[in-house]
């Protein structure tokens, strides 16, 4: 394999891995801070015995993304160096921004909250973890400026053979960042929700401290839920926006070959990527249209149209994303959301009405496997939104092929690929044992301590 | 003034705070499982830098964002040119940081050794390989006209940088002795030992300092600038002082010592670089400077702006955070 592929496989093991604990820790921090003022207003022992379980569990999730984050840092100069040439002027600022403005917030605040519990008033002890929630989200923010102006460049003048930044204000407005910003925000609260259901059931089902984590499927599941409808609804307007905005990905999102007016919706199609058709289809009509315009008709651009306009814009290349990948990798979130939903309301409605308890072992058990659907659905998420703007590294200004360093050797992106690998396979495993350990604990006993 | 070189300040700045603040963190990590013997010494080296450590991490971060932000030729050459060693940087640092988190989470010896010896790698990798990253600046690198460089992993090893990397080893970890003096129990039976252990690892570390100023003179043209000499001999000077004031148990005296030491060399390491920032050694018109390397001015004074408001906003939390936990730790309340 040459450098360029192996730099795309490096890049999207590490930024996945890295992404599986930036959602938990970004909608965990903000539950957790939640918990904690809970339970300075009432009182109530449970929200303290919760928020110190949670708690626990995301300084490990923060752990993981701190040291995972910074692979990404170094990243773009070790691998994409031509990029940060070509880039650096208006990507490196929002990187730089997210480090002074937030990365010191929430490091030094989580240092307090975890040590200070004993040295300082419970209110500023209460603050802390605030803080480090909104740390967290501001960190959020500013990676998705820079993610943002790759899918749609804003702000900027190409000069002195690169791309420069002439309006700040534009980066920070780009119309793009909002979907995504609100998108990514809602799907941490839906990742924590999700894993406080799954830990509390599990909890029941092992019949330890069942009237605490009683409560705690309770606050999970409305969590949960907020999380989910809010996610959908950025969602579909995200989409609305990027199909409007990123035509190709959209059309290769639904595998949609040719234009179509008014488009249907496909759920089901065998993708035949060389002779770009599919077959098989099943087809719920107008659907497509409607929901990118909100009416049963409207013009949607299909990839073969899509293709020859790019060629006259940019020249002879292959402007086709992998459809298939796409296509599936789409279905997948939007089924994931669909079943988290569902589960999630039962979920509420039988702890409202009081039928569920630990005897209800199937449908604890089942809520304990739930914990697998968020991270699925990030996943895929984030390879829509990535192998969606290929070729370009950046839309409409470079591709990925003129991004990559020139002086590295595949030998050596081999080396760092498979260690990479390697220590992030075994880090998740003693990341998972210690979980568990965490999660087994009586949560009645005191302990000292995060 | 001019805002390249206020940028370059800055970088300096970021640089300076985080070998001064880390440099304590990376000496507590590699002193580890030599100075400290059994559970109850391992978790009160750790607790002394638990609150603070990640706080400092994030100075390299900063200074990594802000080199990005404001020069970005240097960003992408000089990542490009370490790809391996920062390969290997940045596997240490992952190994500790979740090192810190995960020892205390399970109660065997076998598993809190395992992450003691994390904690060790993760402090003494990083340690070296920041020696040899800053030797070969100094040094300069394979640079061609397209700024690219053009040497391999091997060209970065020398007898010099080498010398510089286990410098920087022995240095951290005299700073982490001075640390410790400060932060552990007055009257705990580590003192004694923290004695012992900082007149020898002092006593090295000066040597070596030495001798890699001597090879710096050999092999780089540092030291045309008699204000990099005079810095770093004043920082040779101040290091001495703090092993004798660590000898007579003066720990304030001997940690603002060692942490002189430090500050001191990584400015004089930038006032024989400026206004370079890579030296090429294949054409010196070739180096990339602050001028054509940097960001453009637009780009530089947003940057401006967020880091007047920023810096000195960090600078205030992050004191407040030392402060709060001021106390000397001992072996009665430990967190982790
Ligand atoms: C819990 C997780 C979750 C759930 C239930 C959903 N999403 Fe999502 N989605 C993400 C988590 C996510 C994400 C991981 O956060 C992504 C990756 C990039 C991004 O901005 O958010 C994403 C990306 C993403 C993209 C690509 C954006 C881009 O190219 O920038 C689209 C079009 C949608 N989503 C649309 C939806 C719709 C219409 C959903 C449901 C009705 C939906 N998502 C549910
Ligand atoms: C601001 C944040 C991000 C930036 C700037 C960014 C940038 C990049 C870059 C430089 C590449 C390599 C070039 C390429 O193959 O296109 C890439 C690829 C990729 N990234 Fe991102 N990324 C970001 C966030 C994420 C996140 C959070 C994820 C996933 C969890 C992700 C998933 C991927 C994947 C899967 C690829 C591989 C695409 C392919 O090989 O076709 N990205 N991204
Ligand atoms: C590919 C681009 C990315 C880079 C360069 C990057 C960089 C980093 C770095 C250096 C850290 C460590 C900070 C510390 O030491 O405190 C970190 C952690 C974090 N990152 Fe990323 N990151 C990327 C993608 C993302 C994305 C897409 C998001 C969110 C949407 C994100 C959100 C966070 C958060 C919230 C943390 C704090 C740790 C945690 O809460 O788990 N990052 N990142």
């Amino acid at each position: 394999m040459d450098v360029i592929t192996l730099s795309r496989l490096q890049f999207a093991v590490t930024t996945i891995y890295h992404f599986l604990f930036v959602p938990l820790s970004l909608g965990l921090s903000f539950l957790v801070a939640v918990l904690s003022t809970i339970y300075l207003k009432n009182g109530k022992i449970v929200y303290k015995q919760l928020a110190k379980l949670f708690g626990k569990l995301f300084v490990i999730s923060f752990a993981m993304g701190v040291v995972t984050g910074i692979v990404q840092e170094f990243h773009f100069g070790m691998n994409w160096s031509e990029y940060s040439r070509f880039m650096g002027d208006i990507f490196g600022a929002p990187l730089a921004l997210e480090a002074l403005s937030a990365f010191f917030l929430e490091s030094v605040f989580l240092g307090v909250w975890i040590f200070g519990e004993n040295r300082l008033p419970a209110k500023v002890h209460c603050l802390s973890i605030w803080l480090v929630a909104f740390g967290s989200n501001l960190s959020a923010f500013w990676i998705l400026v820079a993610n943002s102006f790759m899918q749609h460049p804003v702000g900027y003048v190409i000069n002195n053979g690169r791309a420069e930044m002439t309006d700040f204000g534009a980066l920070l407005t780009n119309p793009y960042v909002f979907g995504q910003f609100a998108h990514v925000l809602t799907s941490g609260i839906v990742t924590a929700g999700i894993l406080v259901v799954s830990v509390s059931a599990y909890k029941l089902l092992r019949r330890e401290n069942v009237a605490i984590f009683k409560t705690g499927i309770k606050i999970g599941a409305v969590y949960a839920i907020i999380g989910i409808f809010s996610v959908m609804g950025s969602g579909h307007l995200h989409t609305q926006y990027v199909g409007h905005n990123q035509p190709m990905k959209l059309a290769s999102m639904e595998a949609l070959w040719n234009n179509a007016d008014p488009a249907p919706f496909t759920i089901y199609a065998n993708i035949d990527m060389n002779k770009e058709k599919n077959t098989n289809v099943i087809d719920i009509p107008y659907a497509l249209s409607f929901m990118l315009n909100n009416s049963p008709t409207g013009e949607v651009k299909g990839i073969k149209a899509l293709q020859s306009e790019e060629q006259q814009q940019y020249g002879y290349d292959n402007y086709i994303p992998n459809v298939e990948l796409l296509f599936w990798s789409f279905r997948i979130m939007l089924a994931c959301g669909g079943i988290m939903l569902l589960l999630m309301l039962v979920t509420l409605y039988m702890s409202y009405t009081n039928r569920l308890s630990e005897y209800n072992t199937g449908w604890l058990r089942l809520l304990s496997l739930a914990i697998f659907l968020p991270f699925i659905a990030n996943t895929v998420g984030w390879i829509i939104a990535e192998c969606g703007r290929q070729p370009w590294m950046v839309t409409g200004l470079q591709k990925v092929g003129d991004a990559v360093s020139q002086n590295i050797t595949s030998l050596e992106v081999w080396i760092s690929l498979i260690g990479f690998t390697a220590v992030y396979a075994l880090l998740a495993i003693a990341a998972i044992f210690v979980a568990v350990k965490i999660v087994r604990k009586d949560v009645t006993e005191e302990g000292s301590g995060l | 003034m001019d805002l390249q070189v206020l940028w370059f300040i800055l970088v300096v700045v970021l640089f300076t705070g985080f070998f001064f603040l880390e440099g304590f963190d990376y000496g507590v990590g590699i002193l580890l499982p030599f100075a400290a013997k059994d559970d109850i010494e391992r978790r009160m080296f750790i607790n002394s830098i638990g609150p603070v450590w990640d706080g400092n991490e994030v100075w390299m971060i900063t200074a990594g964002g802000a080199m990005f932000a404001a020069f970005p030729h240097v960003y992408a050459t000089m990542f490009s040119a370490f790809y391996m060693a920062l390969f290997l940087m940045l596997i240490g640092l992952i190994v500790r940081g979740v090192a810190f988190e995960f020892r205390s989470k399970h109660d065997t010896s076998c598993w809190r050794s395992l992450w003691d010896w994390m904690i060790f790698i993760g402090s003494f990798l990083p340690a070296f390989l920041w020696g040899v990253a800053v030797t070969n600046l100094m040094k300069g690198f394979m640079i061609n006209s397209d700024k690219i460089y053009m040497g391999t992993f091997w060209d970065l090893l020398s007898i010099y940088t080498i010398v510089g990397g286990i410098t920087f080893v022995l240095v951290f970890a005299f700073h982490g002795v001075t640390y410790l003096s400060l932060k552990l129990d007055a009257k705990s039976h580590l003192m004694p030992r923290l004695r012992l252990v900082g007149t020898c690892l002092g006593g090295t570390a000066a040597i070596f300092y030495v001798l890699c100023m001597a090879l710096t003179y050999a092999n780089t043209d540092m030291f045309k600038s008699s204000l990099c000499l005079g810095l770093m001999i004043l920082a040779a000077i101040v290091f001495v002082l703090a092993i004798i004031a660590r000898r007579q148990g003066r720990c304030g005296a001997a940690f603002i010592g060692s942490a002189l030491a430090v500050v001191f060399t990584t400015i004089s390491v930038f006032v024989g670089l400026f206004p370079r920032i890579l030296i090429s050694t294949m054409n010196p018109d070739w180096s990339l400077t602050i001028t054509n390397a940097s960001s453009s001015p637009y780009t530089l004074s947003i940057m401006t702006v967020a880091a007047v408001i920023f810096v000195p906003l960090v600078l205030i939390y992050q004191a407040w955070s030392y402060w709060i936990f001021r106390k000397r730790v001992t072996a009665k309340d430990l967190e982790y």
